[in-house]
């Protein structure tokens, strides 16, 4: 890849974002994962092609990261469109399980255990 | 459901945990992540300009360059309520500003070694020593094959006691479902001891 074209796809990013290089908010999380409101509600306004896509790709939860793989976009790039779904109330998001140091959850644990001992 | 109370709307979705694969550059970690994923390893590019870096290595450069940090990772679905993202952590030194974000909220870690230098995964081993993440060594050998014991690694590495060293083929399957498990069972043994 060429200075030129890295460059010139920057550009691109930050005509999608708006300019902003930053989200809103901190929602999002590499495993967050993001699912499409049914149905949208009715007074939201149009989106942007890019944010017509994830709304179709997160008809069933998507985690952010994946999400981004798919779009071919960087995470970044994905989250900002994201802020902006979800203060349009186009999205829900879940955030990942908490994972504590000090009071580790046996169970879930467990849960992981097992699936491993299955693949 | 646990996390529900954060997100009503989203209680169909599954809980989502993560375990990174770390190690230095060229160990197979990669590998290891494509052979125990159920989909082939996914991959997002982030360019530097645009992560958010308050210092750019680049400044001063007369023409500033935008660079990309790729990051590969793979899923496993444990269950309808459970899933399991793994993810590589970038191999060169240079990205490791990242590896705070992707430690953050991880179950732990495997750190890959590769036998013939094990040297390039000093870096990660102290990593997570410093920041209390709990993880295990894995030792990827060249084309599946191990000329030392685990113990000579573990020496050679100056691995504490309590933390696990297993001699792996990143492209075989069961070994690396094996290396997994065995950081399960090291979070809680330590879990349950606590």
């Amino acid at each position: 890849m060429t200075v030129g074209d890295s460059a010139g796809r920057l550009v691109r990013l930050f005509a999608l974002t708006g300019g902003r290089t930053r989200p809103s908010r901190a929602d999002f999380t590499l495993i967050s994962t993001v699912t499409t409101v049914d149905p949208q509600p009715a007074t939201a306004a149009r989106c942007q092609p890019e944010q017509t896509r994830i709304l179709r790709l997160c008809a069933e939860p998507v985690a952010v990261a994946e999400l981004a793989a798919r779009l071919d976009l960087p995470v970044s790039v994905v989250v900002i469109l994201l802020c902006d779904l979800l203060e349009a109330g186009r999205i829900t998001v879940r955030p990942p399980r908490l994972v504590s140091r000090t009071t580790p959850d046996l169970d879930l644990l467990q849960k992981v255990r097992d699936g491993l001992g299955r693949l | 459901m646990a996390g529900s109370d954060l997100a009503p709307d989203a209680s169909s979705a599954p809980d989502t945990v993560k375990i990174l694969i770390a190690g230095g550059f060229g160990v197979g970690k990669t590998t290891l992540v494509g052979s125990v994923s159920e989909i082939v390893p996914l991959r997002t590019e982030e360019p530097l300009t645009i992560a958010g870096l308050d210092v750019d290595d680049l400044d001063g450069i007369e023409e500033k360059r935008a660079t990309t940090v790729a990051l590969d990772f793979g899923r496993i679905t444990i269950s309808r309520e459970l899933v399991l993202y793994l993810f590589g952590t970038p191999g060169q030194q240079r990205f490791w500003f990242m590896w705070n974000d992707l430690a953050l909220g991880a179950l732990g870690a495997v750190v890959l070694v590769d036998v013939r230098r094990p040297e390039c995964s000093f870096a990660a081993i102290d990593f997570f020593e410093r920041r209390g993440i709990p993880f295990v060594v894995g030792v990827n050998g060249f084309h599946g094959e191990h000329p030392y014991p685990p113990e000579d690694i573990r020496e050679a590495l100056a691995v504490p006691e309590h933390v696990r060293v297993l001699l792996c083929d990143a492209r075989d399957r069961e070994s690396c479902r094996d290396v997994l498990i065995a950081l399960i069972d090291q979070l809680i043994a330590s879990a349950v001891q606590a």
